[in-house]
């Protein structure tokens, strides 16, 4: 079944093109890379499937709904079955990192505080944070610090579906290497769907299922990591030079 | 910096020594040298660079622009050098300058740049109806379900832009009591009227000054801070954050914040008012020995209570003013630091404008109306 799938895009910023009849199609289950120079409009294209920008023609449908024709309630429910995990990680300044993690537990269930205090402490724990830090504000803590708390908050609904937009740039190697066995370990265990923009090689073989490759303004290639060497585009041929 | 352009005729050929170090410090002097040339005559150059021990990335694009000049002009040239790691750095240089000619951004003519700013505001007008449009939506929806509205976030509203103003709208309207009084006291005395302080205060303060006063400290300090909190918010994609996980920005950062004022002014005001009148008394009593319960006896008489409510009155109006404007700023804070900077001056101007805009409004109105 697929999740979410995008037909015949057009995005345009004034006057400027930046895609044009792009078409993909994400599985459930699978975990599909966004590649592609830089300003080619990744970003963008992720904005646009959590519905934070308008695109001028086309459809995109996510979760099964067409997001031209998406009512407000139907648009909340959505809001609730995926997770977005923010390059800078965009935690709420004014709350602690275990307020950030709660808010959406607070907002949209019924649980009660002990219920909830224990979640967001094993959603601390799966990402490999330590409980003290929860008590922490996004200021005082580090960037690899901070982009595993944003990924607590993402989770923290048990989403279906979980958006990161370079989720390892900005990670010394190590903490990057942790962040990829950490998506493939979720991956595993909930069964998450994910879409991920990424330039990090190493990340990209060890995590990805399936890559999309945009480059002037259309997917040049989709498709699995094994038959790419063969792509005459130049950033493929480019980007996938260095031999792994 | 040590490097010299030796330059040697011999008939309608010319031989360039160059020698030591060129660099971008040295360009520009080689440069004067070689315009002293008499192109027209030449047919051949030799540019000899072996004496040459260094050569940087700019001098090379002189050298590269030179050498094409002289392509341009039928003159011929031969590059003499010997050193691989100057040619590569000649090479490198070429191959990485701008072959197209720069793109000169076109000039706007003086009447095509007003009506470019006239447009853009223009578009910022229609945003700002668009922000109103949603915010009324939002204000329905809220009716509607009585239920979502954010009590706490705007109980902390309440506290931080109107309770923690207190102190401040408090020690100003006392200091604005004390000026009126005692500049008009200096006029009433000269014709004996001391009594009619209490008028000219009374109406004065109740009707216009508290208001206003009041307003335009509370957009100077809350309405300001409103725009800086939710454009940094902007910046950190807090915004964009909160609108994947369904919490609409307008629900719980926008009402929360104009509800908070519009409640608080008439309170703020009332405070403002009291303050005031006592400053006034103060001057009447020591400076023209109206003891306290002439001036409330008299207040009593000769002052309205349609003027409290007047006054009064106002505070939402200017409240929803300041806030709306304050965070309208807020969210068309762009994607960089300065624009908060921009947005927060002109989150002030344009809400101490409107308020007084405002004010002067319900002037008339009140005028015509009798009250
Ligand atoms: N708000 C905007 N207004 C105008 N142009 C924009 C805006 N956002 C993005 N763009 C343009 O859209 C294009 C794609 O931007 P986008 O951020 O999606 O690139 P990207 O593929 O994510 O690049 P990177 O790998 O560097 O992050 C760029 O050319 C950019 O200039
Ligand atoms: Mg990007």
């Amino acid at each position: 079944m697929s999740l979410i799938s995008v037909k015949n895009l057009e995005t345009k910023f004034d006057n400027r093109l930046i895609h044009e009849g792009l078409n993909l199609d994400i599985k459930e289950g699978e975990i599909y890379g966004l590649l592609g120079p830089s300003g080619c409009g990744k970003t963008t294209l992720l904005r646009e499937m959590v519905m934070l920008q308008k695109y001028s023609r086309g459809t995109i449908k996510v979760l099964g709904y067409d997001l031209n024709t998406i009512s407000h309630n139907q648009a909340q429910s959505l809001r609730r079955k995926w997770g977005v995990l923010f390059q800078a990680g965009a935690l709420f300044s004014s709350l602690s990192v275990a307020e950030n993690i709660a808010l959406g537990l607070q907002e949209y269930t019924d649980l009660n505080k002990k219920m909830i205090q224990e979640i967001v402490a094993f959603k601390i724990n799966l990402v490999g944070l330590k409980q003290s830090d929860g008590l922490l504000f996004p200021s005082q803590i580090s960037g690899g610090m901070k982009k595993k708390a944003a990924l607590a908050r993402a989770l923290a609904l048990d989403p279906k579906l979980l958006f990161l937009d370079e989720p390892t740039s900005g990670l010394d190697p190590i903490s990057a290497r942790e962040f990829d066995s950490l998506i493939l370990k979720l991956h595993e265990l909930l069964g998450l769907t994910i879409v991920m923009v990424s330039h990090d090689l190493k990340s990209i073989y060890d995590t990805l299922d399936k890559i999309a490759v945009i480059d002037n303004k259309k997917i040049i290639y989709e498709g699995s990591l094994n038959n790419i060497k063969n792509e005459k585009s130049e950033f493929i041929r480019t980007f996938f030079k260095a031999n792994l | 910096m040590s490097g010299n352009l030796e330059i040697k005729y011999k008939g309608t050929e010319l031989t360039l020594f160059f020698r030591g170090e060129f660099s971008l410090y040295n360009i520009s002097h080689f440069e004067t040298q070689l315009k002293t040339l008499n192109k027209p005559s030449l047919t051949h150059v030799d540019i000899d660079l072996n004496a040459l021990t260094y050569l940087d990335t700019s001098a090379s694009l002189f050298l590269n622009s030179f050498t094409k000049k002289l392509n341009k002009n039928n003159i011929s040239y031969t590059l003499i050098c010997g050193s691989k790691e100057l040619l590569d750095t000649l090479n490198l240089t070429d191959k990485y300058s701008n072959k197209n000619d720069n793109v000169i951004p076109s000039k706007t003519s003086f009447i095509e740049s007003i009506g470019k700013k006239s447009y853009d505001n223009f578009l910022g007008l229609l945003d700002f109806f668009a922000f109103l449009g949603k915010l009324f939506s939002t204000k329905i929806h809220l009716i509607r379900n009585f239920s979502s509205i954010r009590y706490k976030e705007m109980a902390f509203e309440i506290n931080e832009s109107a309770i923690k103003a207190l102190g401040i709208i408090a020690l100003t309207s006392f200091l604005i009591g004390l000026v009126v009084a005692y500049q008009g006291a200096y006029q009433l005395k000269t014709y004996g009227a001391n009594i009619f302080i209490v008028d000219m205060l009374g109406i004065s303060i109740l009707r216009e000054l508290s208001p206003i006063i009041t307003a335009i400290v509370i957009a100077g300090r809350s309405g300001s801070a409103y725009t800086a909190q939710i454009g940094a918010m902007k910046i950190t994609e807090e915004l964009d954050a909160m609108r994947t996980m369904g919490f609409d920005p307008y629900l719980f950062l926008v009402l929360p914040r104009i509800i908070a004022l519009m409640v608080m002014m008439p309170v703020l005001i009332f405070i403002s008012d009291i303050m005031a009148i006592i400053g006034g008394m103060i001057v009447a009593n020591v400076d023209l020995d109206i003891t306290v319960n002439m001036f409330l006896d008299r207040f009593l008489i000769a002052i309205d209570i349609k003027h409290f409510y007047v006054g009064v009155f106002k505070g939402p109006f200017f409240a929803f003013l300041i806030a709306t404007i304050g965070i309208y700023r807020g969210m068309a804070v762009k994607n960089d630091t300065q624009s908060i900077g921009f947005n927060t001056t002109k989150s002030v101007v344009e809400s101490i404008f409107a308020v007084i805009m405002c004010d002067a409004l319900f002037s008339i109105i009140f005028t015509n109306l009798g009250i």
